[in-house]
């Protein structure tokens, strides 16, 4: 029934099943729905420990052992229409000619260079972005409490600094300046004016300022 | 009755303009200009960031200053969409369709100074609204007993999260999962904590301003970076006289304007349809009833003027349903329900009557606030074109430290930092999982007070379940809620729906059912 003899990836001649499944690997909603049941996964299995009480009297475990339920049909729910290529895969394989012909055109349409693109990750992936980003908090938590120097000032500088990295048309000598620009305004705004209770530079146990 | 509320919106004026309140309004709506000027910060992460910065002063300042910065960002909106054609504020991404066109014909600046009256126009609608609308309403929701107040949460709940952008069912899903976020800490009844797997520092729960932030802060900004549209500053030499409409401009304008209120002021009164949709309907309407359609989207100042006008009308009127019911319609609106709840102040029926300082300052402060933005727009016009012209690379890295210095000053705890980045991932997550993460901040803020209405509800009706389909306004709660959803379920199997405005403009048509039934 199936033609496995045939090269992979050259459509028409590839397991309709296989074809099915990789086509709903590529589909958005299953991740989406997967994350969904997986968080109320973790309720509805968390929930119950917390005691579920009686309708009347509701303990703390209900209302969350009932949400979780919730967003597991949701998750299935969204789920649900990226099963139908891996359905059809199934189709395809005990010998549906029209079922198999979908498989197959989805799978032309989705390698297609014009297709349309439903990827998780954008045309463009920008991971040294990203992780300047994120970087930028976490070096405002390392600067601002964690170092033998430490503070408002360091911590501004940093994070302004590894953020600006992230563009993609970023200089050293403007980040630096940027860095520095936001590092006076934000320790005149915050500390002297609002005054939040961080001190803006802290060597070892010395406050500067 | 009509006497009464303005007898108390006298006294509101007498709040709004005492010197420090009034310094915080023009604060609020000069920040919430600038960030609406800005291309790619919005109102959501600025207010969220301000939050903290306000515990520090008295909650009627505190508040006019953050609502000051949701309706002055909408003026700013319409400046980026118009002259620069990017429709990164939703509630003006359709003024973009004709503004655009006039710039590109040397009316930009007519579109922009038609576009502040009409704006004023439609917030004083919104703002009239509110002034007697909400006393009828809070009159009528004293009468709430748990089960009432629950079932509207439900009906405010999904309404705002299938009505909202994207999948209805994903939204769904959004709020569910705002709600088991606001669920985390300790419970309110029996102590017991929930979901904070031994981790003290999450005892008091997720904090509102890092959730707010790391949804649409870190994650707004992962979302955009090194994806901007290169910014074409060809058209941005507007100065104050060129704001000034020719007679036609203001001829053709005023039906428009009329109505694009009323589009605006009755999707305010739907919980979960804000300005976005209603901006939308407006475009869609006015296509409709002009007698040269095909001329949209060249350049016509009926395209500009009504959907302005009904997301001034439509934000100003968003506050009924939050500060006479408690009940939020949007992500914003969440968050000054929160900050209120940070201020130790209950939201819901009775903070009319209980507050009456920071009811009627704050509807006198919309109109105290809307008169300082078209002071501030027409003579600075040249002041805030400038701003359009600073490049992302210098606002996002200035923006993270403001996110990180906000959530920090929000409790002096570096732990609220890591829970941004935390968040900040999964949200990111979630957005190109195609989830859209507004109703996760309607559900976290609902949450509590949901759980404990429901415990309440069942407690008085001896945990009969019934207690919703028994009680009549409660039923009728229900019933438009099951008809919602009724609606939304039959226009997805409606076939063919494509892309387009009037697709967008969906959801506007779907609400009129629920409306009539109520």
């Amino acid at each position: 029934m199936s033609s496995s003899d045939a090269p992979p990836h050259s459509p028409g001649h590839t397991d309709p099943l296989l074809l099915g499944l990789l086509e709903m690997l590529r589909k958005r909603d299953f991740y989406a729905g997967l994350l969904m049941i997986a968080f109320g996964l973790l309720m509805a299995i968390h929930g119950p420990t917390y005691s579920l009480g009686t309708l009347m009297h509701m303990g703390p475990g209900f209302l969350p052992t009932a949400l979780g339920v919730i967003l597991i049909a949701l998750g299935v729910a969204i789920a649900l229409p990226a099963f139908l290529p891996l359905l059809m895969g199934a189709l395809g394989e005990i010998g549906i000619a029209g079922a198999r012909r979908y498989v197959e055109r989805a799978e032309a349409e989705a390698t297609a260079p014009t297709g349309e693109h439903e990827g998780i990750l954008p045309e463009h992936p920008q991971w040294f972005a990203w992780i300047c980003i994120l970087a930028s908090p976490l070096g405002f938590i390392i600067f601002g409490q964690y170092l033998p120097i430490s503070g408002l000032a360091p911590a501004t500088f940093v994070c302004v600094f590894v953020a600006s990295l992230g563009d993609r048309t970023a200089t050293w000598l403007g980040s630096l300046l940027l860095s520095a620009l936001i590092t006076v305004f934000g320790v005149a705004l915050f500390h002297f004016v609002l005054q939040i209770p961080m001190p803006v530079l802290k060597i070892f146990e010395w406050s500067v300022l | 009755m009509i006497t009464t509320a303005l007898t108390d919106l006298w006294h509101g004026f007498g709040v709004a303009l005492e010197p420090h309140n009034f310094m915080w309004c023009f604060l609020g709506v000069l920040i919430g200009n600038m960030v609406g000027v800005l291309p790619g910060m919005g109102p959501l992460a600025t207010i969220s960031i301000l939050l903290p910065l306000t515990f520090g002063i008295k909650p009627v300042g505190a508040i006019l200053m953050l609502a000051g910065v949701m309706y002055g960002a909408q003026y700013g909106g319409a400046i980026c969409s118009i002259l620069l054609n990017l429709p990164c504020h939703p509630p003006h991404a359709v003024t973009c369709l004709d503004g655009y066109p006039m710039t590109k014909q040397g009316r930009g600046g007519v579109a922009l100074g038609v576009t502040v009256f009409a704006s004023f126009v439609g917030a004083s609608w919104g703002i009239t609204e509110m002034i007697f609308l909400s006393p009828v309403l809070v009159k009528a929701a004293l009468q709430f007993g748990p089960a009432e107040i629950c079932s509207l949460m439900l009906l405010g709940l999904l309404a705002g999260s299938t009505l909202a952008r994207g999948s209805p069912i994903k939204g769904v899903a959004m709020t569910v999962l705002g709600l088991m976020l606001g669920i985390v800490g300790s419970d309110i009844e029996t102590g017991a904590e929930r979901f904070t797997f031994g981790i003290t520092e999450l005892d008091d729960g997720v904090e509102l301003v890092a959730l707010a932030l790391g949804l649409f802060g870190v994650a707004e900004f992962m979302n955009s970076v090194n994806q901007q549209a290169e910014i074409n500053t060809k058209y941005t030499n507007v100065r104050m006289r060129d704001m000034r409409p020719t007679r036609e401009d203001v001829r053709r304008s005023i039906f428009p304007m009329i109505r694009g209120t009323i589009i605006g002021s009755l999707c305010a009164l739907i919980p979960g349809t804000g300005p976005t949709i209603a901006s939308f309907v407006a475009y869609a309407t006015e296509k409709k009833v002009s007698k040269t359609p095909e001329l949209f989207g060249t350049g016509m100042i009926e395209g500009v003027v009504c959907p302005e006008t009904s997301t001034h009308s439509s934000v100003q009127g968003d506050f009924i349903p939050t500060m006479s019911l408690g009940i939020p319609g949007d992500a914003v609106m969440a968050l000054l329900l929160g900050a209120l709840m940070i201020q130790g102040i209950v939201p819901g029926p009775q903070l009319i009557s209980q507050h009456p300082d920071i009811f009627w300052g704050l509807v006198a402060s919309f109109w105290v606030g809307n008169i300082l933005l078209v002071l501030l727009n027409i003579p600075m016009i040249g002041l805030w074109v400038k701003l359009l012209t600073i490049p992302y690379k210098f606002l996002f890295p200035s923006a993270m430290f403001f996110v990180c210095i906000g959530v920090y000053a929000a409790n002096n705890d570096m732990f609220q930092v890591g829970e941004v980045l935390v968040i900040g991932i999964l949200g990111y997550a979630l957005l190109r999982l195609g989830f859209h993460p507004a109703p996760i901040l309607l559900g976290f803020v609902l949450g509590p007070r949901f759980e404990e209405n429901f415990r309440r509800a069942m407690l008085i009706s001896r945990g009969d379940i019934m207690v919703f389909i028994e009680r009549p306004i409660a039923t009728i709660f229900i019933s438009v809620t099951v008809l919602l959803i009724a609606a939304q379920i039959y226009f997805r199997l409606t076939p063919g729906k494509k892309k387009s405005i009037a697709a967008l403009a969906d959801p506007g048509a779907m609400v009129e059912q629920p409306l009539a039934a109520e």
